[in-house]
């Protein structure tokens, strides 16, 4: 749904980035509570690259799992849902540790002119 | 850390290994691995800073309204401009995928109301974001204003991934969706302030199970204050109004003692 605006947010961020050059890979780290379906990123990738500089250019997606840290019981928890409770011992003061991500993590720049 | 790509077979795969050369560096072939590190809707964030600069410059206070398509936005929004005439001055921003019929059922009652079509913007149907939003500002009279509730586009995942500028997140939610919607849709549950159950009026004819629904609605978000309420009948509609104003001075004094602070961008911890 939205990741057609997530991409072209990307496509962007990464034409900026590119200082002129071809880009045939860029990696984003999406966290496990940002509700984005990785296939529906895929393939609004290659619509919004179609006919661009970035076309043909490879979309990385690093899934980063949801954890809470308990500041009650020390322990790590992975979570589903984002249901804030320690799966220890049920304490709610936990503090998110990974999950929220939503980045561009790195482009690679061959080095060719394209602009 | 799952891996996600595409191969040109248009085939999509998982690997969980990882790249030589993995974060900043050349590999063999001198292409460069630069690394970015910036969040996917920092653009979006810049916005929508601007836009909370310039509702508290105006000092009115902003509401982002959501829900699925139908549960009764519209129809709160109708009665909240009659209820709060004499309270609180209220303008309405109402999105809308292609149509004007919410902006004209809601023109005429007595606030102002700017609409904006988000097909305009690319890829943009189904939320509203910050860019959205500031272009139907100028048509408000915001200066004029105490409140100001964004209408967003019926929908229950998108809207909650993008900041506007909102001081407070409210959603309607209609009995008729059925008990598990905050189970199946937690982050849109999870991110806001107050939760609505709208239609009450059709309690007795449904085998909806409030408690149930109630109870889900806590393992997603315990804090959410939950205001009962039936926008065809009226009843719950003096609560609403008294969260709007209390929500009106909540950042009316946040914004004399200084800026507002901005909120964490994540629906989870905005
Ligand atoms: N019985 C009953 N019907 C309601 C109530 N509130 C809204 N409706 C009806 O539900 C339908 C949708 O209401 P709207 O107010 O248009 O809902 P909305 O959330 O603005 O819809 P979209 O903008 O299309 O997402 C209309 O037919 C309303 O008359 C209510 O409290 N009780
Ligand atoms: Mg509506
Ligand atoms: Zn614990």
């Amino acid at each position: 749904m939205h990741e057609l605006s997530l991409c072209q947010a990307i496509a962007d961020t990464v034409s900026e980035r590119a200082e002129g050059q071809r880009v045939d890979r860029v990696e984003v780290r999406i966290g496990h509570f940002r509700q984005v379906v990785p296939d529906s990123l895929l393939f609004s990738w290659e619509l919004i690259t179609d006919g661009t500089e970035l076309a043909g250019c490879e979309l990385v997606i690093d899934h980063v799992p949801a954890v809470i840290s308990c500041q009650a019981c020390g322990q790590e928890s992975t979570l589903d849902m984002p249901i804030l409770l320690c799966t220890g011992c049920q304490s709610s003061d936990v503090r998110l540790v990974s999950g929220e991500e939503l980045l561009i993590a790195s482009i690679d720049r061959t080095g060719e002119r394209v602009s | 850390m799952g891996r996600f790509h595409r191969h040109t077979d248009g085939s999509v795969h998982e690997h969980d290994h990882r790249d030589v050369g993995d974060h900043t560096g050349y590999t063999q072939t001198g292409t460069e691995r630069v690394s970015v590190l910036e969040n996917i809707l920092a653009e979006n964030d810049r916005i929508a800073d601007r836009n909370r600069a310039d509702f508290a410059g105006a000092g009115v206070t902003t509401v982002n309204l959501m829900s699925s398509p139908g549960a009764g936005k519209t129809s709160l929004l109708k009665r909240t401009i009659t209820s709060l005439e004499g309270r609180l001055r209220l303008g309405i921003l109402e999105g809308d995928i292609a149509t004007s019929l919410d902006a004209d059922e809601l023109g005429g009652l007595g606030a102002p109301v700017s609409l904006v079509n988000t097909s305009a913007g690319f890829g943009g149907e189904c939320h509203l974001d910050a860019t959205m939003v500031r272009s139907g500002l100028g048509r408000l009279p915001l200066d004029q204003l105490d409140l100001l509730i964004i209408e967003n586009v019926g929908n229950l995942v998108c809207p909650a991934e993008f900041d506007v500028g909102q001081h407070a997140r409210a959603m309607v939610y209609a009995i008729t969706e059925g008990e598990e919607k905050p189970l199946k849709y937690p982050v849109m549950f999870h991110a806001c302030e107050v939760v609505v159950v709208n239609k009450l009026d059709l309690l007795a004819h449904l085998d909806f199970d409030l408690d149930h629904f109630l109870a889900n609605l806590r393992t997603v978000n315990p804090t959410a204050r939950v205001i009962q309420l039936s926008a065809r009948s009226g009843e719950g509609m003096a609560e609403w109004c008294d969260w709007l104003v209390e929500i009106r001075d909540r950042t009316a004094v946040a914004g004399a003692a200084g800026a507002h602070p901005r909120p964490h961008n994540a629906a989870l911890t905005g």
